[in-house]
């Protein structure tokens, strides 16, 4: 199915309409967020079309009722809905996501922004890998308590982390569901290349003492059209990231792929589901799984469940 | 100026209530001294805390709240009692309120000041504590609680303050020889009281608003500490209950706080003609009352998720019951509840004949055996694993002898049955200091184990951050905040007569109008007169 240009303005029409009702609310709400003009154009995210053939036609983006401290994305993302899907068939464990990840933010030591769980779910069933980003959940219990809006919710999806902001109350990792918040608990050890760039909220670094931290997607590596460094440094091709609204995901092994259609065909899920966090970071099941599966995770029972 | 219009020259006994007051004997100064050393001591581990963060603690990022937040909820709840109690008997005109009201206002305001300090002692920025008025969002919880512990602070301040006004102008009027800056506070906090009948009927007017007020803000204030909790996800908090549950454990260990709180002042300031065994009495069955709605929120609580075991639940609950944390869960449950229960009624059960049928029960000869297994249990604890082909180890032996310390445990519980049984005083104080250690455990045993069993396993962490072992920091602010605690009521109880003077006077001759002009002892209205038996004690 090839994108005609009328079908990708028609997209970007959709977008710019559910921005636009979001935008109705969250003005409603007190917060004014410009939205993205009519008529503007967005650079597909999944853009080396020439290796995968065309770019899918998306199903009209879905109009998303922000929470209530949503903030706006940068301009490059506007209209940006980011998603991930982990394919668990695909995951050999070798957690070369958290390494790269690691060296990228410069995650002090004992954080795993994006930690791999050797999973299990019944007696029956076998173990398998599980990675573990940040879920980015659109109903997030880490947003809802902050007391002071050190971490909120972005319009293109992302739930950023201020850490000039953050008071350090721990209340965002009681509240996660998914342990997937850390905290500075002391001073972390510098390098020259941390400390070098400024902080800022797209890379999250350089880290200081007594607040939280925890993966933000790497939203200037997708504004700039590339994989987070998990995506990218995944050889098994598992992590797929894209943009919703695009409805196209993409992995490390240049697969592009309509998200819709992967999540649904392949029995995606969400982790933890019926706790209605509604995360953006969907699982294919680990089914004919094509590396050896991880030992029998005897430790998972002496923690959680 | 000093014009004294109505009020009659002060009686024997009310010269003796003034009397902590004008002179503090070596104990007062040696009892300050060493609270002060503690909080010094405490304000030296934030200061290490401060200079080397929160890894100075046992927290890690499992298990991210710990003592602080167990003493938070601790102090708030302590707090409760004092204004809810005595609002309720104020509105409710229980006559025998009248020497202890003082007390558990004072508990209020002393546990609301720690309490409110815990969480900033938590934070990993203080110095950002200014953004939560800056730009709090009141979405979160935690604004709520700041809502409404400043709403309470304010409230029960207040509360505390004006059944004081008349009091604190017959302080004015009297205690002329104490030093200057005392005679400058009684001045200004008088406010001008002279006992006309037109002050005396708008301090009646506010006495009666704010008691009617404080008892929405009392209930509010520990439903939303217990939202803290149960707006989360996580097992073991998310729980529908938690409000009133949180306020009925509240109220139960406030009560028994009180009692605590009776029993010391009773010694120290010599209070027998005031705080009678009757008042024991009444709120022994307060506490019992509270005891017994706070056990059925227990057992609605564990029951109702216990029977159906879901998946998530599931390793917390076998966790509190037979795991790891078993000890701690069953100590708050029995130990918290049961025993103290248990001892409140105690002194009311007619006869007690069987224990005395057993010679062997005697407690001096037991105690004294305990300690001594103990010693020998530590003694084979330590020793090396000498003769390996021994048929019995010391680790055999020292297994033995903790059996036979448990057995001796009992035994020595069993025998003190009848000790406290004829000493109903002793008996209830010692149920509610249970009550309060109970309550301590618990408030640890709410907020900790949730955060060790996460949905998520553990994996892959050093094993010391996969649990929770409070370090010397954790352990010396806590000791601070009891230290601080106490040393807020003390002070208080050297400034301000800790029994109102002027409402057991009042109360005394409400009870002489009633029953005639001859004094009559009525313990149970105005019982500062009553020369009710002093048993036990």
């Amino acid at each position: 199915m090839a994108l005609s240009r009328r079908g990708f303005l028609r997209l970007v029409a959709a977008a710019g309409a559910s921005l636009g009702a979001g935008g109705a609310l969250r003005r409603l709400l007190g917060k004014a967020v410009p939205a993205a003009s009519e008529g503007q154009t967005i650079p597909a995210f999944a853009a080396d079309a020439s290796r995968t053939g065309q770019l899918v036609a998306g199903t009209p983006a879905a109009s998303v009722i922000p929470p209530l401290t949503v903030a706006p994305a940068p301009p490059e993302s506007r209209g940006r809905r980011w998603v991930m899907v982990i394919d668990l068939a695909r995951c050999d464990g070798c957690r070369k996501c958290t390494d790269a990840c690691t060296a990228m933010h410069f995650v002090p030591f004992g954080q795993e922004w994006i930690k791999v769980y050797a999973n299990r779910d019944n007696e029956v069933a076998g173990a398998y890998w599980f990675p573990r980003p940040c879920m980015q959940c659109d109903n997030p219990p880490c947003v809802k308590v902050c007391p002071v809006g050190a971490t909120y919710k972005r319009a293109d999806g992302i739930v950023i982390q201020n850490q000039d902001v953050c008071i350090g109350c721990r209340y965002c990792m009681a509240a996660c569901p998914y342990s997937a918040r850390y905290f500075n608990w002391v001073e972390p050890p510098h390098t020259p290349e941390e400390t070098a760039r400024p902080y800022s909220l797209d890379w999250n670094y350089p880290h200081r003492k007594g607040v939280a931290a925890k993966c933000i997607f790497c939203p200037a590596l997708l504004r700039e059209g590339k994989l987070a460094a998990c995506a990218a440094a995944c050889p098994m091709g598992a992590i797929y990231m894209g943009d919703e609204n695009e409805d196209t995901v993409t992995n490390s092994q240049g697969e592009t792929v309509r998200f819709s259609a992967l999540v649904r065909d392949n029995g995606g899920h969400r982790y933890l589901e019926e706790l209605g966090t509604e995360p953006r970071v969907y699982y294919l099941p680990p089914r004919n799984r094509q590396y050896p599966a991880p030992p029998e995770p005897a430790a998972t029972k002496e923690g959680g469940r | 100026m000093r014009h004294e219009p109505e009020a009659p020259a002060l009686s024997e006994d009310e010269v003796h209530l003034l009397r902590p007051l004008e002179h503090a004997g070596p104990g007062y100064y040696a009892f300050v001294g060493v609270l002060l050393a503690v909080i010094a001591w405490g304000v030296i581990a934030y200061v290490v805390q401060l200079r080397y963060g929160l890894g100075v603690t046992g927290m890690r990022d499992y298990v991210s709240w710990g003592v602080y937040i167990a003493n938070f909820v601790f102090f708030i709840g302590v707090s409760h009692v004092g204004a809810l109690m005595s609002a309720i008997l104020r509105i409710t005109g229980a006559e025998w309120r009248r020497p202890i009201t003082r007390m558990a206002e004072a508990i209020t305001f002393a546990s609301l000041l720690m309490g409110a300090i815990m969480p900033v002692v938590d934070m990993g920025r203080p110095e950002r504590l200014w953004e939560i008025f800056a730009f709090g969002r009141v979405q979160s919880p935690v604004l709520w609680d700041i809502l409404s512990i400043s709403t309470y602070l304010t409230g029960s301040t207040i509360f505390l303050y004006l059944p004081m006004i008349p009091d604190i102008a017959l302080l004015r009027d009297r205690l002329t020889g104490v030093s200057r800056w005392r005679r400058w506070l009684y001045r200004v906090m008088a406010l001008g009281w002279r006992g006309t009948p037109e002050q005396w009927a708008r301090l009646e007017r506010c006495m009666g608003i704010m008691a009617v007020l404080i008892i929405p803000i009392a209930i509010s204030v520990h439903t939303v500490v217990s939202w803290i909790f149960g707006m989360t996800l996580r097992q073991g908090w998310n729980s529908t209950i938690f409000g009133p549950y949180f306020v009925s454990g509240a109220l139960y260990s406030g009560a028994a706080a009180v009692v605590t709180a009776m029993a010391a002042f009773r010694w120290i300031y010599r209070l027998h003609r005031y705080v009678t065994l009757d008042h024991f009495k009444k709120m022994s069955y307060l506490v019992l009352t509270l005891g017994f709605v706070y056990g059925y929120f227990t057992v609605a609580e564990y029951l109702t998720v216990g029977y159906k075991m879901p998946e998530a639940e599931r390793s917390l609950l076998e966790s509190l019951f037979a795991g790891h944390l078993g000890g701690l869960f069953w100590f708050a449950q029995v130990a918290g509840i049961l025993v103290p229960l248990f001892l409140i009624i105690l002194p009311t059960i007619p006869g007690l004949p069987w224990p005395r049928r057993l010679p062997v029960l005697r407690p001096q000869p037991i105690a004294a055996l305990a300690g001594l297994t103990a010693v020998l249990m530590v003694i084979a604890q330590r020793l090396p694993p000498w003769l390996p082909q021994a048929a019995l180890t010391a680790a055999d032996i020292a297994g033995v002898l903790r059996v036979a310390l448990w057995i001796l445990l009992g035994a020595l519980a069993l025998s003190m049955i009848p000790v406290l049984h004829a000493r109903p005083l002793l008996s209830i104080v010692v149920a509610s200091v249970l009550v309060n250690a109970g309550a301590w455990i618990k408030r640890y045993v709410i907020v900790v184990p949730t955060l060790l069993h996460p949905y998520l396993p553990i994996q892959g962490v050093p094993w010391e951050w996969a649990q929770y072992r409070p370090t010397w920091v954790e352990w010396s602010i806590t000791a601070a905040a009891f230290a601080g605690f106490m040393l807020v009521y003390t002070v208080f109880s050297r400034l301000f007569p800790i029994v109102s003077i002027w409402e057991t006077r009042e109360g005394a001759a409400a009870a002489q109008e009633k029953t005639g002009p001859a004094p009559h002892p009525a313990p149970g209205a105005g019982g500062q007169f009553s020369s009710a038996p002093q048993a036990g004690g």
